[in-house]
């Protein structure tokens, strides 16, 4: 659906998804240079799989959604029609 | 990163598998933005009737179609089959495939066409059209019963995970979401719940997505899955979806393939994908005829991969975390203390560190909203349209209906808090919600089908039929609460569980609504020809798609999508 001067809800996502990899992504890296206290409470609760910790996920998933958002943002752009 | 806790201390209320971070609370924060941004966005483009309670008819069939599943991606999809997958095993994924897959299909290509010609702005609108005001109004108080029941359990469920995960307060957690829901409706109408939809659909998957890959890596794939569940509970077959369904006995669910082709595939998701208005509601509000009988298509396409993150995270936990860890309702104590509904977010909080974790409460917290957004939205409708314009005043202006269904979302969510704390008190979710399905959907099917594909059919057989159907269903389900050994002959097998009893009893009272529509409909005296034009198949005319290419039809993409739940079924057999 699209009216005449209405944002389309892709661009919403795209901006979305833009600032949670770039929050994800820096989180990613912050705890790959020094582990939080997060992967303690982790341990702690039984809960974790020491495997997770070699796999640097934050990084990678937050990098994905970087290119995801980006794309939706730029492609859905105000002012850029559909 | 140190755990941020300060303003928000007094969520932390009780004790908690996991502290979030700063990370973590800004992802959610920035959710609640987003979907109140685009609420109070929409308000703007939100001025008629048809725009408030069906988007202006005007949405494509990718935001209808994707809308129409995240409306159905509530915490019982993310969190009660995840747990009914640890307990069941595989055979939950028949909810999603023969349960979900050829209802919906059905409805895009016989149905819709019906839906859509008549220009009926609901379900019980349609049955008002077909069949009178009796039938209208039976069906929109039962549907408002139901959905605000629904919604109430969606609230549940979502506090639930927010205690069990993150210690909060469930009052404060349930307050909050239903503020917002309340917020973004009742701004923008079903055009905000229909696009905040299409962005929780997004986070969800975003957000669960991860627990599946990194669990598939953590059991070696899925053969080293399989093996660790073999391992681990020796002698049960968790993960064939046919082979054990021969007896009631050989599977965990106690379930017959029966039940399950003809109570869940024929009835139960018949009812539920085709006459829902919950669903069919984002349906009718595409653009034109051939988007709406594409976004259904669109729908089942993805809903045949909601298994990868809902029933997968439950069949990894059974691979991963210590044998029987996890316990039903009834036993959870100091030695147990989590349940197989919590499955997900104990999975969640095993993979995910900063910042995922966020995502992926943000995820469950997209579903619990966009299943009660969409309850929401649909009980305005029904109760503006259906019950207070049909009954209290029939002829206000436009500008009065609005803004009466701005104060029913208010109201309807009030109602749901309600019921949230009423459903507190109940052992199970899902066989409570499998009860309410058989109650008012699996009659509804039965009476709308044979209103749309028999002309023969009448007002009285209609209205008496969807009534015989409700009662009976009632009354089957009071009797095996007074006297479980009835079971017997409701479900054909006193080894049959709950969740067969339930499959039965829905086959049951659909089979009496049809048996007592056609039986009354005989002795009674039918519509004319005239009067069922656009209503009735052989009555109306459906515009032809011989125009089109063959990639463009609804129909070309039903096969297709058809083929490949086939060949899920012939692969997990």
């Amino acid at each position: 659906m699209q009216r005449p001067g209405m944002i389309s809800i892709w661009f919403f996502i795209g901006a979305l998804l833009l600032a949670y990899g770039v929050l994800i992504c820096g989180a990613g890296i912050v705890e790959a240079i020094s582990p939080s206290a997060a992967a303690a409470a982790r341990a702690e609760a039984n809960l974790h799989w020491d495997g997770v910790d070699n796999l640097h996920v934050a990084i990678w998933w937050g990098g994905l959604l970087i290119i995801l958002g980006a794309i939706y943002t730029i492609k859905f752009a105000p002012g850029k029609g559909k | 990163m140190q755990p941020f806790t300060a303003p928000f201390a007094f969520l932390q209320a009780g004790t908690r598998l996991l502290s979030l971070s700063s990370v973590d609370l800004a992802i959610i924060v920035l959710y609640f933005i987003a979907v109140l941004g685009i609420g109070f966005y929409l308000k703007r483009y939100t001025k008629t009737g048809e725009d408030f309670f069906l988007a202006g008819r005007e949405m494509t069939a990718w935001v209808a179609g994707l809308s129409f599943l995240a409306a159905n991606l509530g915490s019982l999809e993310l969190m009660g089959w995840a747990g009914a997958a640890y307990q069941y095993g595989i055979l939950a994924a028949h909810w999603y495939w023969i349960g979900a897959i050829p209802a919906m299909l059905f409805l895009a290509i016989v149905m819709i066409p019906f839906y859509y010609i008549s220009k009926t702005h609901s379900v019980p609108g349609y049955l008002k059209l077909r069949f009178g005001e009796p039938a209208r109004a039976f069906s929109a108080i039962s549907f408002g019963f139901m959905t605000v029941l629904m919604s109430g359990i969606n609230m549940y469920a979502m506090a639930l995970v927010l205690k069990v995960v993150l210690g909060w307060d469930i009052s404060v957690s349930i307050w909050v979401s239903s503020i917002t829901v309340a917020l973004y409706v009742g701004l923008g109408g079903l055009l905000s719940a229909i696009f905040n939809e299409v962005l929780q659909f997004v986070l969800i998957w975003l957000g669960a997505l991860l627990v599946s890959i990194i669990g598939l890596v953590e059991a070696g794939g899925w053969n080293g899955m399989v093996a660790r569940i073999h391992a681990n509970y020796p002698g049960q077959d968790y993960t064939h979806m046919w082979r054990t369904l021969g007896s009631f006995t050989a599977n965990p669910m106690g379930i017959h393939w029966v039940g399950i082709v003809f109570g869940l595939g024929a009835v139960i998701s018949m009812g539920y994908w085709t006459t829902d208005f919950l669903v069919v509601q984002r349906v009718i509000s595409a653009k034109d005829l051939r988007s709406a009988k594409l976004a259904p298509i669109i729908g089942a396409a993805f809903k045949m991969c909601v298994p990868f993150i809902v029933i997968l995270p439950g069949l990894l936990g059974l691979a991963v975390l210590p044998k029987g860890w996890l316990v039903g309702e009834n036993a959870v104590n100091a030695l147990h203390p989590h349940s197989y509904n919590e499955v997900l977010p104990i999975m969640l909080a095993r993979y995910c560190g900063p910042g995922l974790l966020g995502l992926g409460i943000t995820a469950l917290i997209a579903g619990f909203m966009s299943g009660m957004a969409g309850n929401v939205s649909a009980f305005a409708t029904v109760w503006t349209y259906d019950i207070y314009r049909a009954m209290f005043r029939k002829n206000a202006s436009d500008a009065h209906y609005v803004s009466v269904g701005r104060w029913c979302t208010i109201l309807g969510v009030l109602v749901s808090i309600g019921t949230a704390y009423l459903v507190m008190s109940f052992k199970s979710i899902m066989d409570y919600v499998q009860a309410l399905f058989s109650f008012f959907i699996a009659p509804l099917f039965s009476t709308v089908l044979l209103g749309m594909l028999w002309k023969r059919t009448t007002p009285a057989g209609g209205f008496w039929g969807l009534f015989a159907g409700t009662v009976s269903s009632i009354g089957m389900w009071a009797w095996v609460k007074l006297d479980p050994s009835a079971i017997r002959y409701i479900a054909l097998s006193p080894s049959a569980k709950d969740m067969a009893e339930n499959m039965f009893r829905a086959l049951w009272s659909g089979i009496i609504c049809a048996v007592v529509t056609v039986v009354v409909s005989l002795v009674t005296k039918p519509k004319t020809d005239q009067e069922l034009v656009g209503l009735v198949y052989g009555c109306t005319e459906i515009p032809s798609e011989g125009h089109l290419k063959l990639h463009q039809r609804p129909i070309f993409w039903a096969g297709v999508v058809a083929g490949v739940f086939v060949i899920l079924q012939i692969i997990f057999w």
